[in-house]
């Protein structure tokens, strides 16, 4: 998520779905949110059919989808040319936005003034970049700081110029038990930097506003059309509906998935939207916003309470030996923003560091930091499995996930697995990767023989969601609670019964061991057990969800009681001395006790639910927020936004409460106030001054919303926290049909490539491989298929593995519907039934035609609907920032079977 | 009898997802389907492997027609042009069902008394009194009815009339995201469809219109629709037959056949020294 992250500041969806209800326009790319956020979408219907204004819907995509039947303008464009499309968006905006600021004040519109409002305080446009600073303009491509030979960025040459020149940072070294609580204050204090320059007039040429202009000024609708190959007529429908839709009195919001992460230029497509929305003025607006849309139940909660391998829970960066990580201090030191939120980093650390360690974790010891593993490299699923390949990883758990089929390359991967001494698999069916050693392709075709397989795998059978006790996270943060209405049958159960036993099955063998390397698994806070919970059920050894949620929230620590103390309510209440334990601070509050519940209350089960904000429906970090940034509601002086008064003011009529906005400063009340929970210091007025010297939010006026920022400001320009360039410039993807039309370097400079055996790529415009592939997902199945496809309820409405082109491309082909084809890849080839469709078209771009191909990749080799795996087809390479891979777009042959 | 109630789908915000095939199996505890069956028009059952049905390479739609476990079935349509830029372009998508007709010919028709109009305004087959004769089958114009495999029985959306007594909405309804099935008082649902198509016609889509919701069509079908297309571009008969209009005439000839036969009884009662018949009787029509 550091493409929302970077921008504003959370790696989350800006909004909440019930929200579009109110947008006054919906951009739908990279997303195709009807098939596969059908749930989500009832609230983007519902703005469509509002009885007055209804809303404008757009979907771009390349393929037309049940999505583009909902939408009023649907915009074909060619996959992996995002960049293009939304970079022209942009160009039209800011061409919009240039005259304002030649203007004097009396002359300005109110909706003029709005924009100028916006993007002068709560966007970083008029903050100016240093002078070593090189644009993709100036070096054909690429930005400053790229060294070639590691095909890596050097992003300091992005950085915002500073005031008064930079003082030398005091170096101290850290050492163990320096860590007192003052001294932790103390040094955050000293981190704080010099105040960026700023031109308000947004004339400088150096000024963020003037390097967008000159960066995005080639991306013109005529660049839209040879590029992407959109009419120019629709591109031109798409920019003037997204302006007219903006301004004081109406907003839009835009919705994306995977369709747009899944590219080597994921985080920067997500960035262009981004800059896209706030030069709008859509963050932190009623009816405004960026949705993103999440692929699983709780892939959110999944990064929150992180099991990514360089996160922990709540955004805390995993110690790391790549990094100036050695001790508590420099570990502090180095991820600690001392001029936003993020200045209380110490009290993050330290209360989880509490919360793991418990009574090992003292200020003598640096709270038992090194405890911690630190990691020595990349090691998300990409990077794994390469290693995995290469013999260097002994044993696996596979828990919610079957890479046999959702993997990339799966063939590969399912070749790795192969490689392991041992597997464990956990899912309520025996999937693909639990049987890859019989019957997986490559057993088949003999180039892996059963004989041969030494991994040895256990296959433990898994209770399904309504077999256990826990909480879900979807797309906008929300935590909702689901509660146990069975027992799960024999043998199976749930994922934290597994986990919690399994660690108390190693704290036993590790309990008689004086070797200091086993102290931290000793350490470990793990009486999740509830016994008296489980009084009804036939599993009397099940943890306790509430219990670990009680830890997660955070609870006051005494000493030898862990888990005993009361919950805290907030955030707000963590400290940096030792005396309070919390597992994840953005999720404090989720067990705040009540008046009726001193002992925690568990807020995600809260079911108290209205047709908008709905705060009393579950927990939505942070703080039970639902719309982030909401300061940006309000005009500078603290009053609401036209739109936002008439939105409070009509749900007040609706029987809701009486707000005068969304969220405003209440002088009378000297506070915040309004619908939702306000993302600001509540009582810091509008008039604040920043202070130069302040740390954490003092740092900040009283018109900065983005209260997680360094300086408070929405970036349009991102100086620090991406490696592959401060604003989002088009690559093609790695494997391409053409060659770049908008700049000399291909692809993405700082791409991550595995040219290793068993993971050819395509050459550009490789004349073996001559259209463009996506993959995707249909409503009817579920990812890699494990609930899905074996069940005949779902499976009978999409049987079959099918391969979706154009009547076009059909009959270059002599290929009929429904007829046999076959799709090759470098990597493999798989066979598909056609289905022949009018949704699909060729793309004629600035000098051929190119054919797009869309597979869903459901299928595998078990369940009651089987059939190839589309993910053989799919390639390793990687986005820079976050390693994900390009499924929704590689190259590809077809050919008549 | 309580107040009558029915469906108003709005084919313009169904996106196709069919949960409500699924939520209706569910609910109705019914199998997966084998594909179109073989009395539909959408062809011969295609057997899979797994005896689920093969892909049809109709859209994506793959369980092709109603049948006697497939009670609701979206419908896609696609209406592309051949040009390269697709000037024309548009993905129906419907969801069927029974539409409840107020004149049921399958009511009509049923010889047991089997097929009963609810104290909802809702038409159900009470399957103890059903003795299997497929005249509902055939009376029905829209392809609703399917015999039962297993049973023999007719079978059709029974518009969940055990939730209905409970006070809950059918699984169909309740499953929809979009609000494309709404259920409620006819009533109610009528003046929702008048503002919704008003809504539509103020922006230009002057084709959309009610299938249904007035009594032109069968007495008016308590499932009614809004399309924005003919309504044989969604399989729908712009004008009903009504099977049962023939009633009145079929019924004069079973009474003439009846009074043939018993004349003919009467003459072989007097010849009571005559031999039975030789011939076995004719096998019966396969019926369509």
């Amino acid at each position: 998520m550091p493409g929302l992250g970077t921008s504003f500041g959370r790696g989350g969806a800006t909004t909440f779905a019930m929200d579009m209800q109110h947008a006054d326009c919906i951009l739908i790319m990279g997303s195709n949110m009807a098939e596969c956020h059908p749930v989500a979408f009832r609230w983007v219907m519902q703005a469509k059919t509002r009885a007055a204004d209804p809303a404008a819907l757009i979907h771009v995509d390349p393929r037309f989808t049940r999505t583009s039947a909902m939408a009023d303008i649907y915009a074909p464009l060619r996959a992996g040319s995002d960049i293009v499309f939304l970079g022209a968006l942009i160009r039209h905006v800011l061409e919009q936005h240039a005259p304002i600021f030649a203007k004097a004040e009396r002359d300005l519109t109110a909706r003029e003034r709005f924009f100028r409002d916006y993007l002068v305080h709560y966007t970083n446009a008029a903050t100016l970049i240093a002078d070593d600073f090189q644009d993709t303009e100036e070096l054909d491509g690429l930005f400053s700081g790229f060294d070639a030979d590691k095909r890596k960025y050097d992003p300091t040459k992005w950085r915002y110029e500073s005031e008064p020149p930079a003082e030398a940072p005091e170096e101290v070294t850290g050492e163990p038990g320096e860590g007192r609580p003052e001294s932790f204050a103390a040094r955050v204090a000293k981190l704080v930097g010099p105040r960026p320059t700023e031109d308000p007039s947004l004339e400088h040429p150096r000024c963020v506003f003037q390097i967008l202009r000159q960066h995005y000024a080639r991306y013109t609708p005529e660049l839209v059309q040879q590029v992407c190959g959109t009419p120019p007529d629709t591109f031109l429908r798409v920019a003037r509906t997204l302006v007219d839709n903006a301004g004081p009195d109406r907003t839009g919001a835009i919705c994306y998935a995977v369709g747009w992460t899944q590219h080597t230029t994921g985080v920067q497509t997500i960035r262009a939207a981004s800059i896209l929305q706030l030069l709008l003025g859509n963050i932190g607006r009623a009816g405004g916003g960026i949705l993103a849309l999440r692929g699983h139940a709780s892939i959110q909660g999944s990064t929150d309470i992180a099991t990514l391998y360089n996160l922990h829970p709540g955004y805390l960066a995993a110690p790391s030996a790549l990094a100036k990580h050695d001790t508590l201090v420099d570990y502090i030191d180095t991820e600690t923003t001392p001029t936003s939120y993020w200045s209380n980093f110490p009290r993050f650390i330290v209360s989880q560091l509490k919360a793991w360690f418990g009574d090992d974790a003292t200020t003598d010891n640096d709270y038992a930091y090194d405890y911690l593993p630190k990691s020595v490299g990349d090691h998300s699923h990409l990077p794994m499995f390469v290693a995995m390949h290469e013999g260097k990883i002994k044993g696996f758990f596979c828990i919610g996930q079957n890479p046999a089929v959702g993997g990339q390359n799966a063939s590969f991967q399912r070749e790795a697995l192969a490689r392991l001494d041992w597997l464990v698999v956990r899912d309520p069916y025996e999937t693909e990767t639990a049987t890859f050693w019989k019957d997986s392709p490559e057993v088949n075709s003999g180039k892996l023989k059963t004989k041969d397989i030494d991994t040895e795998v256990f296959f433990l059978p898994a209770a399904a969601v309504p077999e256990m006790e826990g909480s879900f996270t979807n797309t906008q943060r929300l935590v909702q609670w689901h509660h146990k209405a069975a027992d799960p049958p024999d043998d199976a159960r749930s994922d934290i019964w597994f986990t919690v036993h399994l660690g108390r099955l190693l704290r036993e063998r590790y309990a008689g061991s004086r070797l200091q390397r086993d102290r931290p698994i000793q350490a470990l806070v793990w009486n999740y057990v509830d016994e008296r919970a489980n009084a009804d059920w036939r599993i009397k050894d099940e943890p306790s969800a509430e219990l670990i949620l009680k830890e997660i929230n955070g609870y006051e620590w005494t000493e030898n009681k862990p888990l005993e103390g009361k919950p805290l309510a907030s955030f707000g209440e963590l400290a940096d001395d030792g005396s309070t334990a919390c597992g994840a601070w953005i999720y404090s509050g989720i067990f705040a006790p009540t008046a009726e519940h001193p002992g925690g209350h568990n807020h995600a089960a809260n079911r108290s639910g209205d047709d908008w904000v709905a705060l009393g429906w579950g927990f939505a970090w942070p703080a039970n927020r639902r719309l982030m940034y909401n300061r940006a509601s309000a005009d500078l002086q603290g009053e609401p936004w036209p739109k936002e008064g008439r939105l409070a003011r009509e749900h007040a009529q609706a029987g809701g409460p009486a707000m005068r906005g969304y969220v405003y400063w209440d002088a009378a009340a000297k506070r915040w106030s309004g619908l939702d929970v306000p993302d600001f210091v509540l009582t810091k007025p509008p008039t604040a001054k920043a202070q130069s010297d302040g740390v954490g939010l003092d740092y900040h006026s009283g018109t900065d919303p983005f209260i997680m920022k360094a300086d408070g400001k929405g970036w349009l320009f991102v100086p620090q926290g991406l490696v592959d360039g401060p604003l989002p410039a088009h690559y093609e993807p790695y494997e391409s049909p053409v060659r770049n039309a908008v700049y000399r370097q291909q692809t993405n400079p700082a791409a991550l490539v595995w040219d290793i055996p068993g993971n050819a790529y395509a050459k550009v415009a490789d004349p073996d491989y001559p259209h463009v592939l996506s993959t995707y997902r249909l409503t009817e199945h579920h990812t890699a298929g494990a609930m899905t496809r074996w069940l005949p309820w779902l499976a009978e409405l999409q049987p079959e593995l099918f391969c979706e082109m154009s009547p076009e491309h059909a009959q270059e082909l002599g290929v009929e519907n429904t007829g046999w084809v076959r799709i090759a890849t470098p990597r493999g080839s798989i066979r598909a039934r056609a289905l022949v469709t009018g949704r699909i078209r060729p793309y004629r771009l600035k000098d051929r035609s190119v054919h797009h191909v869309g597979l869903p990749w459901h299928w595998g080799y078990k369940g009651v609907s089987t059939g190839d795996v589309a993910n053989d087809l799919s390639a390793l390479v990687g986005d820079p920032n976050v390693t994900i891979h390009e499924a929704k777009v590689f190259v590809c042959n077809v050919i008549k079977e | 009898m309580a107040e009558p109630v029915g469906f108003y789908t709005d084919t313009t915000v169904c996106i196709g997802c069919k949960a409500c095939q699924v939520a209706c199996h569910q609910w109705n505890d019914l199998p997966a389907g084998h594909g179109p069956p073989e009395d539909s028009p959408a062809g011969m059952r295609q057997t899979h492997e797994s005896d689920l049905p093969r892909l049809s390479g109709n859209s994506y739609d793959n369980t092709g027609s109603f049948s006697d476990v497939n009670w609701r079935h979206v419908k896609f349509i696609e209406q592309f042009s051949a040009d390269a830029d697709r000037s024309e372009a548009a993905w129906l998508m419907m969801s069927d069902v029974c539409k409840h007709c107020a004149s049921a010919p399958c009511l009509d028709v049923c010889p047991t008394g089997a097929i009963i109009r609810t104290e909802f305004d809702t038409v159900y087959i009470q399957e103890p009194a059903c003795n299997g004769c497929r005249d509902c089958v055939s009376a029905c114009p829209f392809g609703v009815i399917h015999m039962s495999e297993r049973t023999g029985i007719a079978q059709k959306c029974t518009f969940c009339y055990d939730r209905l007594q409970q006070g809950l909405a059918p699984a169909c309804a309740q499953a929809c995201p979009t609000q494309s099935i709404r259920f409620g008082p006819l009533v109610e649902l009528k003046k929702e469809a008048q503002v919704r198509l008003a809504q539509l016609h103020r922006q230009g889509l002057a084709r959309a219109h009610l299938y249904g919701a007035d009594d032109q069509i069968l007495g008016g079908l308590n499932s009614f629709y809004l399309l924005v297309d003919k309504p044989e571009v969604y399989g729908l008969p712009s004008n009903p037959k009504v099977p049962s209009k023939s009633v009145v005439a079929s019924t004069f000839w079973s009474i003439f056949t009846g009074l043939l036969v018993a004349l003919g009884l009467l003459f072989q009662f007097r010849e009571r020294t005559a031999v039975p018949p030789a011939e076995p009787p004719p096998p019966k029509e396969p019926r369509p």
